[in-house]
């Protein structure tokens, strides 16, 4: 007879329990097998017949088993206590599920037991350790009581928790164990099982884990502390949780991935995943002998999975993640350019910027008559269309979508008073956004424009208060935008420096040096004109100080000469 | 306030079901196969006019897919659709001649069969011109999926409405009953979609795609919506409460996250824009049965004139499910 014996909960499907158990029963090993009371009589009886032939299987007595109950412990200890009496040879205990999946032979278990005749293997750490705990109950599950049920009386459940955390309920841990927590699947040595459950304190620590929250994580994981005298602390059964606590399931595209992990025992399997009970149940491959089990890249698939659930791709915005406002961990997917001002004061500004920084410059994308795309394009990434309604219908998405779809190219854009202004105030919180503004440049195109002073007048006088808000907004505490902002006057000191560093900052494209620079538009009796609009009653301020004579044809002249930055 | 909304939807609800009861006295029964409805079975369920030529791909994508059973209401076909039905070993068939606008859209009926043989199923509930893709749907069955959804107490599965074109005008390739409809209509748009959320169902409202961007262009606000939660671990006190796209109770409408994470969804895609198209369009408008006076059919007829192409050379050519997940319009979520 066998040193390896096994306890099995099992409850409907039946099926794949008992082809598991005929595995493990073939082996030669002792299989003490707990179902759950729900599965009718009929099916139950039936389920035993199926085992007349092999009579090293037993059943212990049915109990209903409940998740999160002590009634799973109840089950575990019934069954262990019958292995221990009714087989004598055995010397491990090895605790699994009707949806547990032996991976390797059971010889090879059989024999990594052999090899490690003392050892009890079960994942135990205390709470203060454990970053797996689920729904903000780690020490509370010890300190508070859990009379009512999770699955069934939810409501109950939460006040009854609710009330013990507002009186800082402590209730007193018996004396001498410390809690410890882990996977409720173990395999543990006759010694140590049989020490706690002949423990004479056994009914005191019972009525203690009765109402502990979990306890089949708890109950064998703590008192196995007291007897063991040597712990492996890790489950042999390779069992991930997500971060609700709910269990991995393996499939058949897993075959490969389980098959390379050296694990004993999987859990838990989809009852329907045909290929991977053949693979492991009938055919009976043996893998390298001694190999330890290595479970580092399913651990590292799950944990992606979980990070997806829990963290999500920043910037996306799509059916099944819709962040709160705050909560996006990167409102946006990528860093951007935003630039106000250099469209008005340099000719064919965009393109010159693309064929020197690696970015992709567009036109005013919120533009009133329609976004204006790279290369006047008029779909763009992504199919994103340049009509202004559906823009304008929401700016935000519109601008997410943009800087999602063109992952790996950095955007920039123009942007002026004369934009759809509903897209400000995201960019400000925008942390992504590298905002540079060169203000009262707006009114260059004015100076330019051919049409009666009194309109223009007028426009400037609505430009300069919508860019006077807009600074404002970047200048308060809430923006979170790299923001720069230059007056015209002051950006007109020193314009290829100050170039200079924008592209640097995007990163050049061809080595360190600005091969070119943009064409400054003639600003000749420019000064005159802020002067005009003076003359008419309006104060323009945001271009800083132009005197009336002021004529910087000198910077215009050096930028249409190749030069070096430094 | 909370407490009188909750109630007043909880009404609404009521009111659905009483309604869905009363509408079903306009089915009549043709065969009835439930009985051979198995424990765990996943449902689909559809509501066909006219579909004949559909049916065949429509049936074997989600036979293979693992649906167990097609529970399916016939209104007043006339191309055969119904004596081709009534010969499938897994469809039981209701008709009806009674309107299908007056039936809110047909989902009154839906509701009445949901209500009456999904109750403790997983149920699909779709239309003939889309077809779901979730993860992993190349190597693991809609059960697989179910059983996961279940095991982790998720109670419904939003899959998005990706609108499929075909590159050229839309009657250059005629489409043959049997053949697979993405053959044809392959190109999708990957990312011009604007979300809202509803605040009293908690639904999110996506609209965009190659409707929003050619036919809606102007009025993007009454572009069609694109959301859709089609699978739903069922109970009798559910209800859809506008096509899909919203269920009651609204806690089923959930189907995002809210705190930055993903959830698992996946995307049905919708085979609309074929050969097939322009008569449908052309028939629907005579027929005014659908949504907010047709408005979205009226505004087909009107572009289908010039023979539109959908096609732009942003549009990506539909590859498999990771693709879509990559593009960020479905996720795996946390099931790996």
């Amino acid at each position: 007879m066998s040193t390896l014996g096994f306890a099995m909960l099992v409850h409907e499907p039946l099926d794949r329990a008992a082809q598991v158990a005929q595995v493990w029963a073939e082996a030669g090993c002792p299989i003490v097998i707990h179902v759950d009371k729900v599965v009718p009589d009929p099916v139950y009886d039936a389920f035993v017949a199926g085992f007349a032939d092999l009579p090293q299987v037993r059943f212990c007595a049915r109990r209903h088993c409940e998740w999160g109950t002590w009634s799973l412990v109840a089950a575990t200890q019934a069954a262990a206590a019958q292995m221990l009496a009714e087989f004598p040879e055995v010397r491990h205990v090895y605790l699994a599920s009707g949806s547990c999946l032996p991976l390797r032979p059971t010889d090879a278990l059989r024999d990594y037991l052999d090899a490690n005749p003392k050892t009890d293997f079960i994942e135990s750490v205390t709470t203060r350790d454990v970053p797996w705990i689920i729904g903000g109950l780690d020490a509370e599950r010890f300190s508070f009581s859990f009379p009512f049920s999770w699955k069934r009386q939810r409501l109950l459940f939460d006040l009854w928790v609710g009330a013990q955390r507002k009186v800082g309920r402590h209730r007193p841990i018996p004396e001498g164990i410390t809690p410890h927590l882990g996977s409720q699947w173990w395999c543990l040595t006759r010694q140590t099982l049989s020490a706690i459950l002949e423990d004479p304190k056994r009914k005191l620590y019972e009525r203690y884990f009765r109402r502990v929250w979990i306890p089949d994580e708890s109950y064998f994981q703590t008192l196995v502390r007291l007897y063991s005298p040597r712990i492996e602390s890790r489950s042999l059964t390779l069992s991930k949780f997500d971060f609700l606590g709910k269990p991995h399931i393996f499939y058949d595209d897993h075959l490969q991935l389980l098959r390379r992990s050296d694990c004993f025992v999987a859990r838990k399997i989809w009852p329907r995943a045909e290929r991977l009970y053949a693979a492991f149940l009938d055919d009976r491959i043996s893998l390298a002998e001694a190999a330890e089990p290595n479970p580092g890249k399913i651990d590292r698939i799950f944990a992606r999975a979980v990070e997806q659930r829990t963290r999500g791709r920043s910037g996306l915005y799509m059916q099944s993640r819709f962040p709160h406002w705050d909560w996006e961990n990167g409102r946006t997917a990528a860093p951007y350019t935003v630039l106000s001002g250099f469209g008005d004061l340099f000719e064919d500004f965009p393109d010159w910027l693309s064929r020197v920084a690696e970015c992709l410059t567009h036109g005013h994308l919120y533009a009133p008559e329609r976004a204006e795309f790279a290369g006047g394009q008029e779909v763009f990434a992504g199919a994103l269309s340049d009509s202004a309604a559906l823009r304008d219908y929401h700016p935000t998405a519109f601008l997410t979508n943009l800087i999602w779809n063109t992952r790996g190219e950095r955007q920039s854009f123009l942007f002026g008073p004369k934009d759809n202004q509903d897209i400000a105030w995201f960019l400000a919180a925008d942390p992504n956004a590298h905002i540079s503004i060169i203000s009262g440049a707006w009114a260059v195109p004015l100076y330019h424009a051919n049409r009666n002073f009194s309109e223009l007048r007028e426009t400037a006088a609505a430009c300069q208060k919508i860019e006077s808000a807009c600074i404002d907004m970047l200048r308060s505490p809430q923006t979170k935008a790299r923001v720069r902002i230059w007056t015209m006057a002051e950006f007109l000191e020193q314009p290829l420096e100050r170039l200079g560093m924008l592209v640097e900052e995007i990163g050049m494209r061809n080595g360190r040096r600005l091969a070119e620079a943009p064409r400054l538009r003639p600003l000749d009796g420019f000064g005159q004109f802020l002067q005009n609009l003076k003359n008419q009653g309006m104060q323009p301020h945001l271009m800083g100080d132009f005197p009336a004579g002021f004529d910087p044809v000198e910077a215009t002249r050096n930028a249409q000469k190749p030069y070096a930055v430094r | 306030m909370k407490a009188i909304e909750r109630y007043r939807l909880r009404l609404q609800r009521k009111r659905f079901l009483v309604r869905s009861w009363r509408k079903s006295r306009a089915l009549e029964l043709a065969v009835d196969r439930t009985s051979g409805i198995r424990r765990g079975d996943v449902l689909c369920f559809l509501t066909l006019r006219n579909e004949q030529v559909r049916l065949p791909y429509l049936l074997s994508y989600y036979r293979d897919r693992g649906v167990g059973h097609f529970l399916i209401v016939d209104n007043n076909s006339t191309d055969g659709l119904r004596e081709y039905l009534i010969e499938q070993p897994d469809c039981s068939v209701w008709t009806t001649n009674a309107g299908y606008k007056a039936a809110r859209f047909g989902m009154d009926w839906m509701n009445f069969l949901l209500g009456r043989y999904g109750h403790g199923h997983w149920c699909l509930t779709i239309d003939a011109d889309e077809f779901l893709v979730y993860p992993f749907c190349d190597t693991r069955s809609l059960p697989a999926l179910t059983y996961w959804l279940q095991a982790s107490a998720i109670r419904s599965f939003g899959a998005m409405l990706v609108d499929m074109y075909p590159k050229g005008p839309m009657d250059a390739q005629t489409y043959r009953a049997g053949q697979d409809p993405f053959e044809i209509a392959s190109w999708f748009d990957p990312g011009n979609y604007t979300i809202n959320r509803n605040r009293l169902y908690y639904n999110l409202w996506i609209q965009g795609g190659p409707r929003a961007r050619v036919f809606f262009r102007d009025a993007p606000a009454k572009a069609p919506a694109l959301n859709k939660i089609p699978l739903v671990h069922w109970d009798r006190r559910y209800v859809y409460a506008s096509s899909t796209h919203a269920l009651l109770p609204r806690g089923l409408n959930l189907v995002y996250d809210e705190w930055g994470g993903e959830k698992a969804s996946g995307c049905l895609l919708h085979a609309k824009f074929l050969s097939t198209f322009a008569g449908k369009a052309e028939e629907e408008l005579q027929r005014r049965q659908h949504y907010a006076g047709s408005r979205e059919y009226r505004a087909y007829h009107d572009r289908l004139r010039d023979n539109p192409d959908l096609w732009t050379r942003w549009s990506e050519r539909y590859i498999n499910w990771r693709q879509l997940e990559t593009l960020g319009l479905m996720s795996k979520g946390n099931w790996a």
